[in-house]
């Protein structure tokens, strides 16, 4: 019991992180096709300056992430404009994974080029740096606070996508692109929209998961293929699908490191073969 | 997916005797070339010539079945620990440990290939970087085999038919490397003209088509991703009798990665363009990765996001094609 009351907070927050940044590697990926291999770079980015705005600008915790937010998307445009759009709906997968890899690549080159090739520290504000009392037992406060921002990144994207008219667009070209475009939709502003929309996200996930997975020089290629499994695992377009297979992949590789540190990534990998085996489309999602 | 890659017809024996004779005096004469031009770098020529048996493997699913995997270095590292644990437990002859590494490398093969080839796309993706991540985790974990993250060391090879020593400056190793690349190689393309290598090509094009005409499609993948790992476990064994050692990066995702960035340079579907491209890869990488790291990576960035938007066919079919538009344009003058 005390181990399981261990494992299900740190599982949880876990999950969540990778919740936060696969997500919109899952909505780009439902609707333009695009298996993006870069969507780490981008949280790396977004890790990057809220590093240096924390630590070189002295600017509060919130509005780090903001910045750390909008200059991601700013960052993308050129990535969008110039690469991405050659490769949306059409290429087959191996030179979109080509290349992300070398859009990859090129960002850590370019990150540790300019920043340096030291680990990144994201200081905590105060609030978040303590303990918190469950009344069961204490947790960090900060494993709150991911997981928070985890319920409600999911929620406003439900809101968005089910309720909003970007929504209802987004939602019609992911069925039919062509029919889409054909009744006055421009597919084309819906996609760098939803680009932007996916690079924000990773940024986000990327400087409030950082206590969780460090940005480093090489986090790009570390976590290159963990958020594609997410999406893989949980059904791509599919936000509950994104956040089931957050959770079940963080809750397999957490309890595996609890109980069997030795084995590492192994049951996470396990997990995902047996899921993506049986359910090819992921738990969730739909054949295209 | 439209478009045909076979474009000859196969040839009569005679002209595939003369293609076979003449790769084989082309790879004898630039390994001859690399021996005295290069003489001090020998160890570096034979780890290219270990990654160019894991590229020329990766060709086999990737350029001629079309098969999308970025786990493809458990293949190589599986034949690699396989060589150098029976030269520990005392079989030391060179044959013997290259025969092990392909014994291991096509069990390997078989159970990759099970798994990936069931599918196509996304799911296919996902699960070959799942087995190599999870070949990687075990090697990492089962350390009384694979001496874990310190690496499997200590592998000394006997003399090669008993006869030749493997020297500290590594002309033997540079020899015996040459040769079995030769002979591989040579194998290989007579087993590219083969119907069923054309009939894998047909897969890869339209499967559907292929699946109409009566085709088994699944059982010819993992066919053919036996012989893929046969071939990546001899390249494997090969640098395990080589360097001596094998380590965790073997296996590990960058190998694979890297392994797809040096065939997509090259040329996939075309075993020269595999082999051209992992020399072409690893002479760019020893001289740019010794200035900085980080440049490094800045450029091969570049240099594949230009390879894969403008010639996305590789730089060999880049430039064969080029020459032959050439040829064609002086024959119609």
């Amino acid at each position: 019991m005390q181990t399981l009351l261990g494992i299900l907070p740190d599982a949880l927050a876990y999950g969540m992180v990778l919740f936060t940044i696969s997500i919109g590697l899952s909505i780009m990926m439902g609707l333009m096709r695009v298996v993006n291999l870069a969507h780490g770079a981008f949280a790396m980015i977004g890790g990057y300056l809220a590093s240096f705005a924390l630590t070189s600008l002295g600017v509060s915790y919130p509005i780090a992430i903001l910045i750390a937010v909008i200059g991601t998307v700013i960052v993308s445009v050129p990535f969008e404009f110039l690469l991405y759009r050659r490769i949306y709906r059409r290429s087959d997968e191996l030179t979109q994974i080509l290349l992300t890899i070398g859009i990859t690549f090129f960002i850590v080159g370019i990150a540790n080029y300019i920043f340096g090739p030291t680990s990144k520290p994201i200081p905590l504000p105060d609030l978040l740096k303590g303990p918190f009392d469950l009344g069961l037992r204490m947790i960090p406060a900060h494993r709150l606070f991911v997981i928070g921002c985890g319920v409600v990144t999911a929620v406003a994207l439900w809101l968005l996508i089910e309720k909003t008219e970007f929504g209802v667009r987004l939602r019609a070209a992911v069925d039919n692109g062509d029919m889409a475009e054909a009744l006055g939709i421009r597919t084309q502003i819906v996609y760098s929209a939803t680009f932007a929309l996916a690079v924000g996200l990773a940024a986000f996930g990327g400087v409030v998961g950082a206590e969780l997975l460090p940005v480093e020089p090489y986090y790009a290629l570390r976590y290159m293929v963990t958020f594609l499994v997410v999406v893989s695992v949980g059904g791509a377009g599919s936000v509950t699908g994104a956040m089931a297979a957050s959770l079940l992949l963080g809750l397999a590789d957490t309890t595996g490191k609890y109980l069997a540190p030795e084995f590492g990534e192994f049951f996470f990998y396990v997990a995902v073969i047996v899921i993506v085996y049986v359910f090819p489309h992921g738990l969730f999602g739909k054949a295209h | 997916m439209a478009t045909l890659s076979v474009t000859s017809a196969p040839q009569s024996a005679a002209a595939g005797l003369r293609n076979d004779l003449i790769a084989a005096a082309v790879i004898a004469v630039v390994g001859a070339i690399g021996y005295f031009v290069f003489p001090d770098d020998l160890a570096f020529l034979i780890r290219v010539i270990g990654l160019a048996f894991l590229v020329i493997s990766l060709d086999l699913v990737t350029g001629y079945c079309g098969v999308a995997t970025l786990g493809h270095a458990a293949l190589f590292g599986v034949g690699a620990y396989a060589a150098g644990n029976v030269c520990l437990a005392g079989v030391t002859d060179p044959i013997l440990m290259l025969l092990t590494g392909v014994i291991a490398g096509t069990a390997t093969g078989l159970m990759s290939g099970l798994l990936v080839t069931r599918f196509r796309g996304l799911p296919q993706l996902v699960l070959s970087i799942a087995f190599g991540q999870l070949v990687a985790a075990l090697a990492n974990k089962l350390s009384s085999i694979t001496g874990g993250s310190d690496g499997l060391a200590g592998i000394a090879p006997g003399p090669v038919f008993g006869v030749f020593n493997f020297d500290m400056f590594g002309r033997t190793g540079y020899i015996f490397s040459v040769i079995v690349l030769l002979v591989t190689m040579v194998t290989l393309l007579r087993f590219s003209r083969s119907p069923f290598a054309l009939m894998c090509r047909a897969i890869k094009d339209d499967t559907l088509r292929a699946r109409m005409i009566g085709v088994a499609v699944y059982p010819r993948l993992v066919v053919m991703y036996c012989v893929a790992g046969a071939v990546a476990g001899l390249g494997g064994a090969l640098t395990a009798i080589n360097t001596g050692v094998v380590g965790l990066d073997s296996v590990g995702f960058e190998r694979s990665a890297e392994a797809l960035i040096m065939l997509i340079l090259g040329g996939a579907g075309n075993l020269w363009g595999a082999l051209i491209g992992a020399i072409l890869f690893e002479l760019f990488h020893h001289y740019v990765s010794a200035a900085s790291p980080f440049h490094w990576m800045i450029l091969i960035g570049l240099l594949l996001i230009v390879v894969v938007l403008f010639f996305p066919k590789g730089l060999v079919n880049e430039v064969t094609r080029r020459i032959g538009d050439l040829r064609q344009r002086r024959a119609a003058r």
